[in-house]
């Protein structure tokens, strides 16, 4: 049934049909909408779970593999400086090939202290060996979680569900919340492939030497490669329940495209907004949406952008020395790709400064002006002093 | 699509004055989307919520700067906050005010409606008498200035979303919809719609 629901919520609701037995979490402004909800899902009955509440984002993390080490489903959620505090346990996670699912609400990291949104904490947990999907409304961020479960249960490995602060958090908008039934029959109890038994004892997590630990690395990797096909086969699964599906990537008139906006998150809604816009001012403009980040989805970008002459990424985040994040991973997806186009790189809207549909304007015609991408990523709207 | 913001103070149920008037319009058939304004709420500091109402669905996901129409839930703001900025010439501004006091000046280019919403949160024991909680009247009285959504609408919303007195806040968005004073329509807005 479609409800007007906030962005948080979405998660939560999608938590509940998911039938998540463990949850463990400490809040952080803006997650804390999530787990508060869950937590009244909880101690009414809606939910038949276990909430644990921790003194930290590390013992969060902790205590989910510990749960997930016993073969039942969980789920986390943080932001900003929590996602970082858990950072030695994001790589134990996936290393132990845990199928935790976990939202993660982009915050900006500090100091200056700021609660608003910029992915640069999500972006710097990228070689933790987690599966990573952007959200750009309300009822993405629920199918999404849903997904996440079949995702992370066939794969084995973890999967961070991601949404903007506040743009989408604290965002009412229409969602459907799909029946329990049919949850249920997308998503069938889990079946762990680890499971701790006190009648069949084993260890997890133990010394590896150099003999093994290659091998356990090796397979994390093939294991990363299988995500697309399977993403793929599910997304189909779930537009054949739900009538929805979203891909790894959504290319919107490439085709015919001259430039191409390449977008990840909230700004993906304004930037369908001021494509319309361009378009209606007979510009051949188009737009690149990047839903999965890890694994990178390389083929579906060089299909996506074959052709095309001009790329303007837009990074609401920053890699200090080398700059926008995604305009860095699709140079390289891009490249030895001959007919691969110019990349010019911007970065906009750090820390919850407004990234307006006139912001991705400015980006197109500046774009389109120049004849050779600057070597460094250019930002855009700063004040000037 | 409308954009809409809401001006009030922390406390005084500005942010679920704007989703409750979004649950509204949605059951009106319209998309919404509405957002309080991101910052670190306190007691009694100026805050602001927004909402956006369209007949396709809203994709703009951005801050609020030129909203068509404004709700003020405490007058005593348009001192320290600057209520009108950005706002779209010929729009309505609902302010709650107990007096028929002259805001012409400030409110020239704007059409101009104002409701006692803090008698009425008063006589119908919401919130306390230093902090009368008036959301419920101000959605009231924005739903008679827009003519949408029905008042029946509104008051289903409530009781449907509020569980600590849904029968009062109904009451009172009723009494904020029948008591609505229209100020005259400034002479520069009968200009501009010629």
């Amino acid at each position: 049934m479609k409800q007007v629901l906030e962005g948080s919520h979405a998660v939560s609701e999608a938590v509940r049909l998911a039938r998540v037995q463990v949850i463990s979490a400490y809040p952080i402004t803006p997650q804390t909408h999530i787990v508060e909800a869950i937590s009244e899902q909880c101690s009414s009955g809606r939910l038949a779970a276990r909430f644990m509440c921790v003194e930290s984002e590390h013992s969060a993390m902790a205590s989910v593999i510990g749960a997930a080490s016993g073969g039942v489903r969980t789920f986390t959620a943080t932001s900003g400086q929590g996602l970082a505090y858990m950072h030695e346990l994001l790589h134990w996670a996936s290393g132990a090939r845990l199928p935790i699912v976990m939202a993660e609400v982009n915050r900006a990291l500090a100091p200056g202290w700021n609660i608003w949104v910029d992915q640069t904490d999500s972006l710097s947990q990228r070689d933790t060996g987690w599966i990573q999907l952007y959200c750009e409304d309300g009822q993405e961020v629920l199918d999404t979680t849903l997904l996440a479960y079949r995702l992370a249960e066939e794969i084995n490995l973890p999967v961070m569900v991601i949404l903007d602060a506040f743009f989408l958090s604290h965002t009412y908008e229409p969602v459907d919340i799909p029946d329990q039934e049919q949850v249920d029959e997308f998503l069938p109890p889990i079946e762990a492939k680890i499971i701790l038994d006190t009648a069949d004892p084993f260890a997890l997590g133990q010394m590896v030497p150099p003999g093994a630990y290659m091998e356990m690395r090796h397979d994390i990797q093939l294991a990363m490669e299988r995500v697309p096909t399977t993403y793929q086969q599910m997304d189909g699964l779930f537009a054949e329940l739900f009538g929805r599906s979203y891909g790894d990537v959504d290319s919107v008139l490439c085709d015919d495209a001259d430039i191409v906006l390449v977008v990840s998150g909230t700004v993906t809604g304004t930037c369908r907004q001021a494509l319309a816009d361009l378009r209606s001012l007979g510009e051949k403009a188009g737009m690149l949406k990047i839903k999965m980040f890890r694994p990178f989805p390389n083929e579906p970008i060089r299909r996506a952008l074959k052709g095309v002459s001009k790329i303007a990424v837009v990074d609401r985040n920053c890699s200090f020395g080398a700059g926008g994040i995604f305009a860095q991973e699709i140079r390289s997806a891009l490249c030895n790709f001959e007919t691969g186009p110019l990349v010019y790189s911007y970065i906009a809207g750090l820390g919850g400064r407004d990234i307006t549909g006139d912001t991705l304007k400015e980006i197109y015609y500046r774009t389109k002006s120049s004849e050779m991408p600057e070597m460094h990523s250019v930002w855009i709207g700063l004040n000037q002093e | 699509m409308q954009e809409i913001r809401f001006h009030g103070r922390g406390g005084q149920g500005t942010v679920v004055a704007a989703i409750l008037l979004a649950k509204a319009f949605f059951q009106a058939g319209f998309y919404v989307q509405s957002f309080p304004s991101f910052g670190v709420e306190r007691r009694g500091a100026p805050v602001e919520a927004y909402l956006r109402i369209g007949s396709e669905k809203i994709l703009a996901r951005t801050t609020i700067t030129t909203p068509h129409h404004i709700l003020v839930q405490d007058c005593r703001l348009i001192q320290s906050v600057a209520v009108t900025q950005g706002m779209q010439p010929g729009g309505w501004a609902l302010l709650n005010t107990p007096t028929e006091a002259d805001f012409s000046q400030l409110f020239s280019e704007f059409r101009l409606a104002s409701v006692d919403a803090t008698r009425i949160a008063m006589e119908n024991n919401l919130g306390t008498r230093t902090h009368p909680m008036v959301n419920t009247a101000m959605i009231g009285a924005f739903a008679r200035i827009m003519e949408i959504p029905s008042i029946d609408i509104i008051m289903n919303t409530i009781k449907a979303d509020i569980s600590l007195e849904p029968e009062k806040n109904a009451q009172a968005a009723l009494e904020a919809f029948k008591t609505v004073k229209f100020q005259d329509i400034p002479q520069a807005v009968k200009q501009k719609r010629g």
